[in-house]
């Protein structure tokens, strides 16, 4: 470990399927208290690089190691101290809300009375104080979510790795979830999440890396990422000469920009010039903004569907 | 470097697992007793009367009694196949159970040894059951029937373990439909639960020599005659090889299958 601070560290490590390599060359470095965004289009090897920071799966290279425990081989100790709020829900469907904290706490080996007295504060921290004798398929979607974010405390963890925490979320939701992420970082503990929401690496996030076909393609803040990466302004043009004009005008006034079916995403430093250009094409609707996280993401990992 | 075929790496910590799956089938006691405890019994009483009534004595004893002992097998065996099949398969895919207890210091090597006790476990309460029953009935009052107890429990062992494989290979529950009809039956038609083995051609008879269900009958029917059974170590020693090596077989392919 490079510091005492270091609670997760990878070197090298790469995985294959069938002769592919799904993860390829990793190397990601996890402060404690640090909220790490793992960022990528589908298929892009998120889920999988969490299978084997967890142990559950085996590299065929790398250097692993999760709170001071070699992994794979000592993952199981490494998992004591850890939670995982897992993309799809597999909460146990015959069970209540307040069994399902219970039997998951009986696999970290606590005791029956540990985890009732846990169960008032974990039940408060997931808004389900009212629901607690509630059947699993009488929740809502965001019940179900904040639900297995408790499960995921139950142990206390030090570390919890969160997948696509808010999928499939409706935005009230999304924002209490966010809410309780902010409080577990405050409270000291180090997330690691992976999402392909930007709003949400940009909100939570004190490091992103940006990752493609395996490999972190771009590390840093999201505010060093887009700096980095990307001029500071985006003009979007919109309508149906936009393309057109772009071919002839766009690069007279941008450094940079990009066609994407009947908008034209405009990249520039100064966005003057090209806005005085843009009041002389009434045809033309716009909108000039800020360059944000998306911007950079799609820069970097390309606009053409991943399925 | 963790390989797939390295031997299984055991811990207590399977035990939260087993409590898991008692919790859940406490909830559903009633139709869980009634389905695997009370059917087999039922069939046991038709068949033993009803048949029983037009045969003579099959190797010294009622056909209901021949009967009983071939139904403490069969109705063992059934539910520990039912338990790792469909309610297996339900944890491992349908409801990700596995999935999230792996998420715990919990290992996949726990897990399937879980699925297996529980199962066997499932197969004990059917056997108690049957064995209530017979004595009941007064169809045995042999003291040695109490080594059905162990014997249930071995023999849940042993098709838990079988049963494992399929689940660890199936693409969906319409699967198991082949091993019900292809394995399951033909062996209880083999093994001596409804008539006995000497009957059938000599070929057959071989065949059934060597199947784990005609193990398990050819110890369950002596005792509950009173009669210590014949090579019973031997008998014995081939379920619990059974059950060893559906163990280790089940454990490796579930391994691949979670890798991907």
């Amino acid at each position: 470990m490079d510091n005492v601070n270091t609670v997760l560290s990878a070197r090298g490590l790469r995985k294959y399927y069938g002769g592919q390599a799904v993860v390829d060359g990793l190397d990601i470095s996890i402060r404690r208290g640090e909220c790490f965004g793992l960022l990528g289009p589908n298929g892009a090897g998120k889920t999988t690089t969490l299978r084997l920071l967890l142990g559950l799966i085996t590299p065929d290279a790398g250097e692993l190691r999760l709170l001071d425990h070699a992994v794979p081989e000592q993952s199981r100790a490494a998992r004591l101290r850890v939670g995982v709020v897992p993309q799809m829900d597999n909460l146990d469907p015959d069970f209540s809300v307040a069994e399902n904290l219970l039997v998951y706490g009986r696999y970290f080996g606590m005791s029956d009375a540990a985890i009732e007295a846990r169960l008032p504060e974990l039940l408060e921290f997931a808004n389900l104080a009212q629901k607690r004798d509630a059947k699993i398929p009488t929740l809502s979607g965001g019940m179900k979510r904040r639900l297995t974010l408790a499960r995921a405390l139950v142990n206390d963890p030090e570390v919890i790795f969160l997948d696509e925490p808010t999928i499939g979320l409706d935005p009230q939701a999304r924002h209490l979830i966010w809410q309780r992420l902010r409080e577990l970082t405050a409270r000291g503990k180090t997330l690691l999440l992976t999402t392909h929401f930007m709003d949400e690496a940009e909100r939570l996030c004190h490091r992103l890396a940006v990752m493609d076909n395996g490999r972190i393609i771009s590390e840093g803040s999201p505010r060093e990422l887009i700096g980095r990466n990307i001029e500071p302004q985006v003009v979007e043009v919109f309508g149906e000469g936009a393309a057109e004009w772009a071919r002839s005008h766009a690069a007279h006034h941008a450094q940079r920009f990009e066609i994407s079916g009947e908008t034209v995403f405009c990249y520039v430093g100064d966005a003057q010039p090209l806005l005085l250009e843009l009041q002389r094409q009434p045809e033309l609707r716009y909108l000039h903004r800020p360059a944000n996280l998306e911007d950079v993401f799609l820069k970097l990992t390309g606009r053409e569907m991943r399925e | 470097m963790i390989s797939h075929f390295s031997l299984p790496r055991l811990s207590l910590r399977f035990i939260p697992i087993w409590r898991r799956n008692f919790m859940v089938w406490k909830k559903m006691a009633g139709s869980s007793i009634l389905g695997h405890l009370a059917d087999p019994v039922i069939y046991m009483l038709g068949l033993g009367y009803g048949l029983g009534g037009m045969l003579p004595e099959i190797g010294g004893m009622p056909y209901i009694t021949f009967l009983a002992a071939g139904t403490v097998c069969y109705s063992t065996m059934n539910s520990a196949s039912f338990e790792v099949l469909y309610s297996g398969f339900t944890r491992m895919h349908e409801q990700r159970t596995w999935e999230a207890i792996l998420n715990t210091p919990i290992t996949l090597d726990d897990i399937v040894f879980s699925e297996i006790v529980w199962a066997a476990s499932k197969s004990l309460l059917s056997g108690l059951a049957v064995l209530a029953v017979i004595w009941l009935l007064g169809l045995s009052h042999s003291p040695l029937t109490l080594w059905l107890i162990p014997l249930s429990l071995l023999v849940g062992l042993c098709f838990a373990s079988l049963g494992l494989i399929m689940t660890a290979i199936a693409p969906g529950y319409d699967f198991f439909m082949y091993y019900f009809t292809l394995i399951i039956t033909p062996m209880v038609l083999l093994c001596g639960v409804f008539f006995p083995v000497d009957r059938l051609p000599p070929l057959l008879q071989t065949v059934s020599s060597i199947l784990p269900l005609t193990h398990a009958i050819d110890l369950a029917r002596p005792l509950l005659n009173d009669v210590i059974p014949a090579n019973f170590l031997w008998h014995i020693a081939a379920l619990l090889g059974y059950a060893l090596a559906g163990f280790y077989v089940s454990l490796v392919l579930l391994r691949k299958r979670l890798s991907q």
